[in-house]
Formats: structure tokens, sequence, C-alpha cells
């Protein structure tokens, strides 16, 4: 079993206090929903936890280490998946970043072979998605941080994701942190609900 | 009740440059065809980032310059052409933009809510209608002082609903109204819509929000890849969707986390590849060969408007 | 089967793409002829002709002839030839200046900020007195010449570079690939090089007829190459005592030439920068 935790996390920007005193922990055998109103400091959390963001004051640990160099166990997925892709790259390349997923996996998220020689510009922001979500499953990930990543998807292509995401983070021990500011949908789908708001000051 | 806007089979594609200078053709919206009448909201859905924003720019005649477009419109069954857009445009029809963006940042709230007036007396005039309009949305005279990066998500939201009441229009068209703001907000911002409905206004709302489009709505459009494929009444979007009749607006109704949680296999293209044929043949479990090559045409089912070959039973 | 269209259409002859790619091959065609033309011409032509002094232009000596009875068109050429010649060498040698200045910025705070001032010292100093200078500190001539104007001509460059790298090391897909456990090397091979190397191509020919004017110039002040040479700021330079004497087309056409010579180079830079950015292209 695997344990991400994160304690005491402070971090602010041009002295706006976004993050006070944070402290979060969870297993890779869980599937936790993290709830906070747009503009609470969720998506910060996340790119702490993630790596993204590095200048903040606390500690993220994976099993009560720091992760320091080579490959994050801690992925993100975005609400923008064409943001964390090189414009310039062709798909194969931009999934071959992290690794090459066998042919089930593909299927299992519905991808075809002929969407490796396109540019992200070139496809769907479903069909993006499925792609950043497979990067992320990395044999390596121990915690993915799905950072609102069906927001900008219509509700069948969200049910898709979801329920794949779900399936392979089951099956690989990988503990699932889902944000969002749809209460419905992590009801339906979260061992449990962590409010924004009760793990901050 | 009576037609105020009507869009007659409206098609909006760009032309874009790519790498080395290849062209292609990017078609946003095709074959839309809708009405909107007074006392009546009608949300446009269709999934983000697929230019859905292009058919408020096109009824507001504020496209940019290599889009295309084809079809025509009506405001109040007369032809709306460039001249009418653009008189009509900020006053008969007016605009509430997606954020605070759309706005000058280097001016004033107040200043950009009315404009630039030479006549003394009818600045004055409009000054005093801000006002009174400002304070039914709880916008104190601070906020008339404020510059658009100082209001909060409900204030700015409020603020550009508020300046787009400024003309006393008879059409608003909304564009994502919801989000980014907290639950508040959303539901402050709902009943402000409704609001302005009840009072007379017709309104197109175009939203990838299925809660707002189903809180707010009369009657729901439903795009799927540019191509309207149902237009319903709200009420339908009930119970299991049993009178849901296009397979895909029955998918994304009970695909709801609050609903049935349903999954449907298959996914949406992006808009560089849009089927022949029927744009959810690829996907539907009713097709027949017919949609493999023929687009269908709407047709008209009791009070729903439909996109299919092979419509759903209602009740089914 | 889909419905967009992306190969050129077929009905519009010249589309943006061919057009863009004409005007290009054909700058570039006349560029490159005008240079190997100065291998080809037989000296000759070149020795002096006392009994065809100052001719006004006509169909045997299409530019003129000069006081020594030389042909001007001939001269005027070699004279172009030698500017490419020289903007050439320093262009290369100011793109090597700019691209390390580029790569050393992203090291860290300390060497950006050394690298900025550096960039805006020689930015602020007036370039024709830089020029003239470092021309004389380096004994003068072509070496002289093409160090001066190489030196002096990679701030732009540099400073896109800077920014662009900066820019890049910022993006989203940039952290990930950190996180993803690339190393450095490895992100600035594959993320980033790409990337800037459009910017590079475009900057290097941009480059060239700044260098090319600048060389004139100094050449035409008596800083630059050796009077002998048949350079066209030399050409300019003599000209003038025998403008008063009403031979304008001493000065005129290699003026004229030089002219087309600077706008066909800005002429590829902006068509090649359409092609690789094509968001530029857009309107």
């Amino acid at each position: 079993m695997n344990k991400l935790k994160a304690e005491n996390i402070n971090f602010s920007y041009n002295d706006h206090q976004i993050l006070s005193n944070l402290d979060f922990e969870m297993e890779s055998n869980q599937v936790i929903g993290l709830f906070g109103d747009s503009g609470s400091g969720k998506s910060t959390l996340c790119k702490i936890l993630t790596g993204f963001i590095k200048d903040y004051e606390g500690n993220v640990l994976i099993n009560d280490k720091i992760h320091d160099k080579g490959y994050n166990p801690v992925q993100l997925i975005y609400q923008h998946p064409e943001k964390i892709m090189n414009p310039r790259w062709k798909m194969e390349d931009v999934l071959k970043e992290s690794w090459m997923p066998s042919d089930n996996i593909l299927d299992e998220f519905g991808i075809k072979k002929e969407w490796f020689i396109r540019y992200p510009s070139e496809l769907s922001g479903g069909e993006l998605q499925r792609f950043s979500i497979l990067r992320a499953l990395n044999p390596k990930t121990k915690f993915i941080i799905a950072d609102e990543i069906t927001t900008m998807l219509d509700a069948v292509t969200q049910i898709q994701i979801i329920t794949s995401l779900l399936k392979q983070c089951k099956e690989n021990g990988i503990g699932l942190l889902l944000v969002s500011h749809d209460k419905k949908l992590l009801k339906r789908v979260c061992d449990k609900i962590v409010y924004l708001s009760d793990i901050t000051d | 009740m009576s037609k105020l806007l009507e869009v007659d089979k409206l098609s909006i594609s760009f032309s874009q440059y790519v790498k080395g200078l290849e062209q292609r053709e990017l078609k946003v919206i095709s074959d839309l065809t809708m009405d909107v009448n007074d006392h009546e909201i009608l949300a446009v859905l269709g999934s983000s980032g697929s230019g859905k924003s292009l058919l408020a720019h096109a009824i507001l005649g504020i496209l940019p310059l290599n889009a295309k477009v084809s079809g025509s419109m009506k405001y109040k069954g007369e032809e709306l052409t460039e001249e009418l857009k653009e008189e009509l445009r900020g006053k008969k029809i007016s605009f509430i933009p997606q954020s605070v963006n759309n706005l000058n940042p280097l001016m004033k709230v107040k200043e950009q809510a009315i404009g630039y007036i030479e006549d003394e007396s009818e600045k004055e005039k409009i000054q005093k209608k801000q006002r009174e309009i400002f304070k039914q949305y709880d916008l104190s005279e601070e906020v008339d002082e404020m510059y658009p990066f100082q209001l909060s998500g409900g204030m700015a939201r409020k603020v550009l609903i508020s300046t787009a009441l400024l003309n006393d229009p008879e059409i608003i068209i909304a564009d994502e109204p919801t989000p980014g703001l907290d639950e508040k907000s959303v539901e402050e911002t709902i009943n402000n819509l409704v609001e302005l409905k009840e009072n007379g206004i017709g309104m197109i709302l175009i939203t990838h929000d299925i809660y707002t489009a189903i809180n707010t709505s009369d009657r729901i459009a439903i795009l799927y890849l540019g191509y309207v494929i149902e237009i319903t009444e709200t009420k339908n979007f009930s119970g299991h969707g049993e009178n849901l009749l296009h397979p895909y607006t029955r998918s994304l109704y009970q695909a709801l986390p609050e609903n049935d949680f349903k999954l449907t296999e298959g996914h949406q293209p992006s808009y560089l590849n849009i089927p022949k044929g029927c744009p959810y043949h690829e996907n539907c479990p009713n097709k027949t060969d017919k949609c493999d090559n023929i687009l269908p045409e709407l047709k008209t089912i009791g009070n729903t408007i439909v996109r299919c070959f092979n419509p759903l039973d209602g009740g089914d | 089967m889909t419905e967009t269209n992306k190969k050129p259409n077929v009905l519009i002859p010249l589309n943006l793409r061919t057009k863009t790619l004409l005007i290009i091959v054909i700058s570039a065609l006349i560029l490159v002829s005008v240079f190997l033309s100065n291998f080809l011409i037989d000296s000759s032509s070149l020795t002096s002709n006392f009994l065809n002094y100052n001719q006004a232009p006509s169909l045997e000596h299409i530019f003129g002839t000069d006081w020594m009875g030389r042909d001007m068109f001939t001269r005027t050429i070699l004279g172009l030839g030698i500017s490419i010649g020289v903007g050439a060498f320093a262009s290369v040698i100011s793109t090597i200046v700019a691209i390390l200045l580029g790569v050393l910025s992203s090291v860290n705070v300390v060497v950006d900020e050394f690298v900025a001032a550096v960039i805006d010292l020689f930015g602020s100093i007036p370039h024709i007195l830089l020029i003239i200078l470092v021309s004389l500190a380096f004994g003068g001539g072509y070496y002289g010449v093409i160090m001066a104007v190489g030196l002096t001509h990679w701030t732009p460059l540099a400073r896109i570079l800077r920014a662009e790298i900066k820019k890049i090391k910022t993006t989203e897909y940039v952290k990930l690939a950190n996180e993803l456990g690339k190393s450095k090397l490895w992100i600035a091979k594959k993320h980033i090089l790409p990337l800037i190397i459009s910017q590079i191509i475009v900057g290097v020919i941009l480059m060239f007829p700044h260098a090319i004017m600048h060389e004139a110039s100094i050449s035409f002040l008596g800083f630059g190459l050796p009077p002998h040479e048949p350079a066209i700021g030399i050409i300019l330079s003599e000209s003038m005592k025998y403008l008063s004497m009403g031979y304008w087309w001493l000065a005129f056409y290699p003026g004229l030439s030089l002219l087309i010579l600077v706008l066909l180079f800005d002429v590829i830079g902006e068509n090649v920068h359409k092609l690789l950015d094509p968001t530029s292209a857009q309107a």
C-alpha cells in the first residue's frame, strides 16, 4: 500500500494567500473526491501534489519520502489536455513521452491507432483527454490527481472516461484523487468526499 | 408569443492555415435551424470548444473576416441583414459575454456600460438608468467606479447582465453565463435570467452546462459536431429521458451522474473529422445503411424537432 | 471519410502556400545567381578602357561606365556578390553568438540577468560607431568588416531566443516532461530546440539586410573594405566626386541594386516566417 501525504502546505501568489496550513492524506486503494468552489485553490493543490508548482511551503510525501528527481509517482491529469501536450508533436510521440500501453488498454479507452499520426489540434477534447489519462497510467504511477478532467466534456464522454480511469486505477493499485465542482459526480464514483475548506484553515 | 428571431440553415466555417500554409476548412456550425419567441429561453447546448460562441457572433454580426457564413436569419419576420444587425446590436439585440475579459480593462465599469454619448442631457438620462438597473442587481455606487479586474466572479456576472439591459433589449444572447461561479452565484444568475424572461425578453442561452440549460430554459437545442440534432421542450429532460427522441440526447441525459450514470460507447470526433451522413452514425445503436451516407433533415414530431431517420419512440 | 478538405483547393490555381513558396524560390534564385555570377564574370571586362569612360547607360553598358571606362553593371554585380558574402559570414557569426547567449540565459537567474544586461548594453551603443570601432580593432579590411558586422547584429535574435526559451520552459507540457522524469538535456532537445529552430531560421534571413546595409555604410565612410574592392559602399563613395558633373548613373544603379537586394532578403524572411508560423498568415 502506498501513501500520499501533504503536510502543512502554504502557498501564496502575489501576496494573496491561496492555501493555508493544508493537510491531506490518502492511500493507493482509495478513490477520493475533492470538492471546492472555483477559485478556492483546488487547482493549485493539484499542481503542488504533482510537482507542477515547486515554490510552496510544507511537504508532499510519498511513503514518507519527498520525491526529488526522476519519474514522479504522483501524476496530474488536467482540465485542458491540450496544454500538457507539445502542439508540434504527433500523438504517438506525446504518448511515448511517458510509455506505450498495450493494445488492450488502448482499446479500453477507445483509442484508434490512426490517431497516432495526428497533431493535438486535430483531435477533439474527449480524444485528447483519453491520451492524457493513458500517459498518466504509466506503470510507475502510484497516484493520479485528476483536476476537473471532464468539465469541458459532455456527459456521455464524461462517463466513458471516468469509468475507464476508475477501472485502470483499481487494477493497477493506483490511488485516485478526483477533483471537481460537480458534487453529484463525486458522490457517484468516490469512496469519500473531502471538502477543501475542511482541510485548510 | 411571437417569433422574435428565426435562424434558417445557418452554417459557419473557417478556412485556416496550418504549418507550411496548408489550408484546411473547419465547419463549426452546420445547417442550424431554430427560433426563439418572446417570454422564452432557448438553450443551445453543445460541448466546449465547439465554437458555439460563433453562433452568437453570427447573430450579432461580429464574426471575424475569415468566417464563411451561409443561411439566413430573420428578426420579427424581417430579413436580418448586416446593416440591420449593426442597427440592432447592443440595442434590440443585446449580448451577455462569457467573462469580464470581454470588457475593456482600462475603463471604469460605469463608462463601459453607457458607452460614448456626446449629448449631455442624453448622457445624464442613460446614467440615471444605468444606476437604476445596477441597483436592481445590488450593485452599489462603488461598483460604478471600479475597473473590471476588481470585480469578483458573481459581481462581474451581474455587471455584464445589467450592462446588457441598458437599452431595453428584446432579445438577449447569453454566452456561457455560469462556469467558474460558485454555487450561490450560479443560482443567482439562473434566477436573474429566468426573471428577464418573465419580463418578456426572448433569450438564446449558449452553454455547455446541461444543468444551467435544464434549470433556465423552456426549450433546448442540442448540438452535436455543429449540427443541431434535436430541439425539445426542457420538461422532456426528466425521468429516464423517455421523451427525448434522438439517441444522443437520450444517452446524454442518462449519462448524468444524478440520473442513471449510464455508459454509452463511442466517442465524439474532432470537428476536422465530421463523418459523412448523420454526424452521430458512428456511435448510434440504431443506425441503418442510410445513416452512413445521407444527412437526415430536421423533422417535426409532436413538439420536438429531431435530425434522425429512426428517432426513438417516446416512452420507450 | 471526412468532409473537410485538407488539400489545397485545385480550383484556385495559386493558393497562399504555392504563392509563398514561389516568392521564396524566385527571390532565392535571384540572390544565388547574383552571388554565383561573381565567380563567372570575366575580369577583363573590368580593365580600364579610357576610350569608353563616363558613358551614360546604353544597350552595351546598361549601367553605364565609370571614369576609367569600366562597365558599371559588372562592377555592381561584383559589389552585390561581395555584400552577400560579407552578409553571410557576418550572419553566421551573429547567429552563433545569439544562440550561445540565448541558451546561456536559460541556465539560471543570475546568468540570465547578465545576458539581459549584455544585450541591452550592445543594443544601446549607436550601431555605426560600434561597427567602426570593432572593425578598427580587428585591423580593418575583410576580416575587420566581417567581425564588426557579425559581432554587432546578434542582439535582436538573442533577445527573441531568450524570450522564446523562457516561454517554452514555463509551458505545462515542459513541466509535465519534467515530472515524467525527463532530463534537462532531453527536454531541451525534444521540446525546446524544434520550437526555436524556426525562429533562428527567420532571424538569420532577416539579419542579412541589416548586415549588408551596415557593411555598405562603413565602406562608404571609408572604414570598411579596402578601396580596390568593387564593394557597393566604395562604388557609391567614389561616385560622389562625379555626381556634380552629371554622371548620375554611377550612384543610381548601384544604389538601386543594393536596395533591391536588401528588399529581396526581407521578402524571403517574411515569407519563410509565414510558412513556419501559419498564425502570422491568418487574416
